[in-house]
């Protein structure tokens, strides 16, 4: 397989755990809130996933276990900010740091072991085409839900009732209260989603893309996810395009040798969080949140 | 029947020095129950985590050591955080103020330069000054987050630090371990005992929160900082320049943190390694937070924390419990203590509604 | 008609910590009758009306619904009983357009429901664009759509809450044509308010509030005004005397040619705004919140800098590019609308939110502050603006708005400034308190100071000034001397007329 097929078939995996993250974090920014334990809870829901995947052998038990155990902690800051009034800086803060600790507390006994990934399918037809179609159609199941479910998640914003409720929460919280919904709890659930699908994204990252836990694995990963949202502009879209971008600069070293470069590793390693900054710089300067 | 909250007239003198006490009995509580669950010997582990510091002199002093870099950094932090700016990548500027600092024992491993150590002090506090600067410089111009900036700074500081490390200031004779060579004697700070670690960057933090109760609770410029956090729009009414309480923010708590990354390298280090960065910028943050984000409350949570930490040290050798246990008890006491903390500024109202 | 009311409350109180908003109130509301709910500010209209559309619950009493007694726990048990309300400050959403605001409340299909609109915009004189969006419309679009929205839902009832505060006269006459189209149609309608010709013009039936207690149950055409006035405050009104005009002095505050772009889509452009203000004058600006009031508020007080410094002048010295303490320094003073947050911070005591502004009084040794000095100044202030308080350690947020708008005026006003910008001086203020403000503010024109008063109380600007400007859409009208000018006269301009 040559670097330009290895990439060509590594972005998708790379961008999954940061578009799934992103995507959750989306949805809540999109109620007004922002929750900064991103990183907590893809810590926890791999941690989770991990452990459940290791003794059940299945990945979907995995799966759904990580979301749930994601969203348990994104109830925390629920709790903490929406009926506490709580800073939500610090609540996000809280939950983060809670987040990687109980995955660390969790997974302490599971370091170093290994389980199966996930087997890769090709689409028909499409993963027939010569050199792209193997290296870009030939994808684990994860990949394809999560494609699926990014044009779901679009169409529920853009086209139906709950996208415009979750629009109007957004935008006016004491309208959408005064005309009879009940806006905390919408609050709440878009805050469960997120958490939840911070959850699957780390349930990805330690049980299919690379199937062994280890403490820290994330990575800064959440950050990343989090740098996403304001670089996609809460659309799903931009977000999606943005996720697959940095699912190439995280393969950075692979990246540079299919292009022949030699640079020192710590350049490469750095280049996603230079590239976030960047971006910050190139779209905060002309669109701040709506709310 | 329904629970609300009522904002109280003034905010509950009490509720101020009971909320962090209540905060961490409701830690100690669930940790209990979390150790059990996890077959570690709770009431062992917490006899660890919270006494055990307090049973020895060397133990003590130990508190001290780790009780400096978190109140420095922690005094800085607070100031930023009361203006509503959340500078939250403080590790990385420690770790650039480390760095900077060490270029001096580096370049002159014999200490054959004079004010060696004023020197490194000195360049590590204008590295973490300039590397949370950029930021500033960054929100100021472009409006980009700070709390993303430094955080994504953080993560390009440990790369720059493996990058040293791992090249040119590897020491020659280290047997390819990624670290300087050892500090000359005129490079490390003065101890403030004789036979234990605790030295003088101690005393850089208590006055900095000397400056700090200060300049927070009785200067103008303090209060021009604590208007722009709590009503930014007031601020601008009033005609306080927000650009610079960023840049004020952003630069005093960069300065604090590179301070502490210097004295780190300076004092129980005694060389630059890939160990310095044990997460003292973050653990800070928490150190903030539940001293109130006031300069006293901060003297008291930065001994608090730092007697978790010892404490977490002995008791992952005597009870077994995992060194991961400090983070989760340290999250859950900022939980608890922004919990708490609703009732500073609320009160809770039983509203009996009259079903018809 | 039968004579079982549709709405009835019983004995219905409602307190807030040691606040009584309600108390016992009886309320009774016959079908397809106009039935006026008055009282000044901080009456208990509001939470009233929060009770009974079920966004708040009463601690005792009972509402009956056709004779039934009924528990409304959220908005939508109302609006399933068949009760719409158009709130004073929109529910609107800015950012959607008006079918996507509608079908928020009312279920059906987008083309259907833009059909049902304009349907309704015929019938009822509510005509608006279906595919507009919000913040595209004037105030009185969006409270056509407010209604629109409740109409929707086939109201038994239907709730406005001060609806002609944000109207001009002209649009005033036709929302009342529109609610007696629903009169007869058989919609009861709820109508809180505190102007008293309004009430009189409109409604069958008044029930009075004073104090959050039922003061009165009347026909309003058979009281004048003064007897309803005294329901209503409990007392005679308040005058404000006879004041002095004084010959108008210097100019102190010059705006030339100024134009300012908007900051956002839901902000207002200001095109080619000029005026004069000499000292010892009181000039008003009319017009509807929202047609550029903030932003000319803002630019004045150097909160928003100007592109030119020669487009404000005050005291002849060109302050368009400098900050508002540079602009204090000149002695200009400005009282913002907004009291908590920005006029004051919630969360300081009143002794540190006379630091906001009053810092050069004497309240700072290098920089120190001197706390004897910032409470002693904060102590005089609440003496003789009759701010009524704890003391100057209370927090500002705990404060009722007229209180606080009264620190907040004494405060500036101690400021002893030459120029002074009051915005709303009397929004959500009562009426005892809203005739010392406007009191004050003719003491100070007579010690010779210039006022420039921003306001949508169009009876108070003819109460107090010597010349209005009325500001439309970004742009503001001549002079027009009160003396010699009507309110039909400045709705026109509110309408929109060109100089």
């Amino acid at each position: 397989m040559s670097a330009l097929e290895f990439l060509l078939a590594g972005t998708l995996a790379a961008a999954l755990p940061l578009l799934l993250a992103a995507l959750g974090e989306m949805v809540v920014e999109k109620t007004g809130l922002l929750n900064l334990g991103l990183e907590g809870m893809m810590a926890l829901g791999a941690a989770i996933a991990f452990i459940c995947v290791y003794h059940s052998g299945s990945h979907s038990f995995g799966f759904l276990a990580a979301s749930l155990a994601g969203a348990t902690l994104a109830m925390l800051f629920a709790f903490l900010v929406i009926f506490l009034k709580a800073n939500e800086v610090a609540s996000g803060l809280a939950v983060g740091v809670l987040g990687l600790g109980l995955s660390a507390l969790f997974g302490k006994n599971y370091e170093s072991l290994t389980i199966s990934g996930l087997s890769e399918f090709g689409l028909p037809a499409l993963s027939k085409i010569p050199v792209i179609g193997p290296a870009l159609f030939t994808q684990d199941i994860v990949v394809w839900l999560a494609i699926t479910g990014t044009m779901v998640l679009w169409y529920i914003l853009n086209k139906t009732k709950l996208g415009l409720i979750i629009a109007a929460v957004g935008e006016n919280v004491e309208a959408a209260r005064a005309i009879g919904y009940p806006v905390g709890g919408i609050r709440c659930a878009a805050v469960a989603f997120g958490g939840g699908m911070c959850g699957l994204a780390g349930a990805y990252a330690s049980t299919v893309y690379t199937p062994l836990w280890a403490d820290g694995m994330i990575a800064g990963r959440g950050w990343i996810a989090l740098a996403l949202v304001v670089f996609g502009t809460w659309q799903t879209g931009r977000v999606a395009f943005g996720a697959v971008l940095f699912g190439v600069l995280s393969l950075g070293e692979l990246t540079a040798q299919a292009i022949g470069v030699a640079i020192p590793s710590q350049v490469l390693s750095s280049l996603p969080y230079f590239v976030t900054i960047l971006m910050l710089v190139a779209i905060s300067r002309h669109r701040r949140h709506s709310s | 029947m329904k629970l609300r909250l009522i904002r109280r007239d003034a905010a509950s003198r009490l509720a101020m020095f009971g909320a962090p006490v209540l905060a961490l009995i409701l830690t100690c509580m669930t940790s209990l129950v979390l150790f059990a669950l996890l077959g570690v010997p709770a009431g062992k582990a917490l006899h660890s985590l919270l006494l055990k510091p307090f049973l020895s002199w060397y133990s003590f002093t130990e508190v001290l050591l780790k009780m400096a870099p978190l109140l420095l950094i922690a005094q800085g932090l607070a100031i930023g955080f009361r203006a509503n700016v959340f500078n939250i990548g403080a590790e990385g500027q420690f770790v650039i103020g480390a760095l900077c600092a060490s270029a001096f024992p580096v370049y002159f491993p014999e200490g054959n330069f004079p004010l060696m150590l004023p020197a490194m002090i000195i360049a590590g506090g204008v590295g973490g000054t300039i590397y949370a600067g950029i930021a500033a410089g960054l929100r100021i111009r472009f409006g980009a987050s700070e709390i993303l900036v430094t955080l994504m700074l953080t993560f390009i500081a440990i790369q720059v630090l493996n990058y040293f490390l791992l090249g040119p200031w590897k020491d020659p004779r280290g047997f390819n371990f990624p670290q300087t060579v050892m500090f000359p004697e005129n490079a490390l700070l003065p101890l403030l005992f004789e036979n234990v670690r605790p030295n003088i960057s101690l005393i850089f933090a208590l006055l900095a929160s000397l400056f700090a109760y200060l300049m927070m609770e009785h200067h103008f410029r303090g209060y021009q900082l604590r208007t722009s956090g709590l009503s930014p729009k007031a601020a601008l009414y009033a005609g306080f320049n927000a650009p610079k309480m960023i840049l004020l923010s952003l630069a005093l708590s960069g300065l604090a943190a590179g301070i502490a990354g210097a004295s780190e390298v300076a004092g129980p280090l005694g060389q630059l390694q890939r160990s310095v960065a044990t997460g003292y910028g973050y653990a800070a943050i928490i150190v903030a937070y539940v001293g109130g984000l006031r300069p006293l409350g901060i003297i008291a949570s930065s001994f608090l924390i730092s007697v978790l930490y010892i404490g977490g040290d002995s008791a992952t050798v005597s009870a077994g419990l995992p060194v991961a246990a400090v983070e989760v008890f340290q999250g859950m006491l900022l939980a608890f203590y922004l919990l708490t903390f609703t009732f500073i500024r609320f009160r809770v109202q039983i509203d009996r509604s009259v079903s018809a | 008609m039968s004579d079982q009311p549709i709405l009835n409350l019983t004995g219905v109180s409602k307190r807030y910590g040691t606040v009584q908003a309600n108390k016992a109130i009886d309320l009774s509301v016959k079908p397809g009758s106009i039935h006026a709910v008055l009282g000044e500010n901080g009456a208990g209209k509001s939470t009233l009306m929060k009770l009974i559309y079920g966004v708040e619950h009463p601690d005792e009493g009972i509402i009956y619904w056709n004779g039934e007694p009924v528990h409304l726990s959220r908005p939508s048990d109302a609006q399933a009983l068949g009760i719409g309300m158009v709130f004073q400050h929109f529910s609107l959403f800015e950012t959607l357009n008006v079918v996507q605001n509608v079908s928020l409340m009312v279920p059906g299909k987008t083309v259907d429901l833009a059909r049902k609109i304009n349907e309704l915009g015929e019938r009822f004189g509510l005509t608006v664009d279906p595919n507009a969006m919000v913040h595209t419309l004037s105030v009185g679009e969006r409270q056509r759509v407010e209604i629109i929205r409740c109409l929707l839902l086939n109201p038994k009832l239907l709730i406005l809450d001060e609806p002609t505060s944000v109207l001009p006269p002209q649009s005033v006459k036709l929302l009342f044509e529109t609610l007696r189209k629903l009169q007869v149609d058989g919609t009861a309608i709820l109508f809180i308010s505190h102007k008293l010709e309004e009430i009189r013009e409109l409604c069958d039936e008044a029930t009075v509030l004073r104090g959050g207690e039922v003061t009165g149950l009347v026909d309003p055409r058979e009281h004048d005004a003064l007897a309803l006035a005294q329901m209503m405050i409990g007392r005679e009104m308040p005058h404000l005397g006879v004041s002095t005009s004084v010959v108008p002095g210097e100019t102190q505050l010059r705006i030339s040619n100024l134009s300012h772009p908007r900051a956002t889509r839901f902000g207002t452009t200001l095109e080619n705004i000029n005026l004069d203000l000499r000292a010892g004058q009181i000039i008003g600006i009319a017009g509807i919140s929202g047609n550029g009031q903030q932003e000319l508020a803002a630019l004045i007080s150097g909160e928003i800098r100007a592109h030119q410094p020669d487009m404000i002048v005050i005291k002849k010295q060109d302050v368009g590019c400098l900050g508002p303490m540079q602009r204090r320094e000149l002695g200009f003073a400005f009282v913002p609308e907004e009291r908590l947050g920005r006029g004051a911070v919630p969360e300081m005591s009143l002794a540190d939110n006379s630091l906001l502004t009053a810092h050069q009084k004497g309240m700072l040794w290098r920089g120190i502050i001197k706390r004897k000095v910032e409470k002693t100044f904060t102590r005089r202030c609440i003496e003789q603006f009759d701010v009524r308080t704890p003391g100057p350690d209370a927090e500002a947020g705990a404060m009722s708005g007229g209180n606080l708008q009264k620190f907040i005026l004494g405060r500036e006003i101690m400021l002893s400034p030459d120029v002074m910008l009051v915005s709303q001086p009397t929004w959500g203020v009562d009426v005892g308190a809203a005739t010392a403000i406007r009191r004050r503010l003719l003491e100070m024109r007579s010690q010779g100071a210039a006022i420039l008063v921003i306001s949508e109380e169009l009876e108070e600007l003819f109460e107090i000034c010597d010349v209005l400007h009325v500001l439309h859409e970004g742009r503001l009208s001549k002079a027009l001397p009160v003396a010699e000018t009507t309110a039909e006269k400045v709705g026109t301009f509110m309408l929109g007329a060109k100089v």
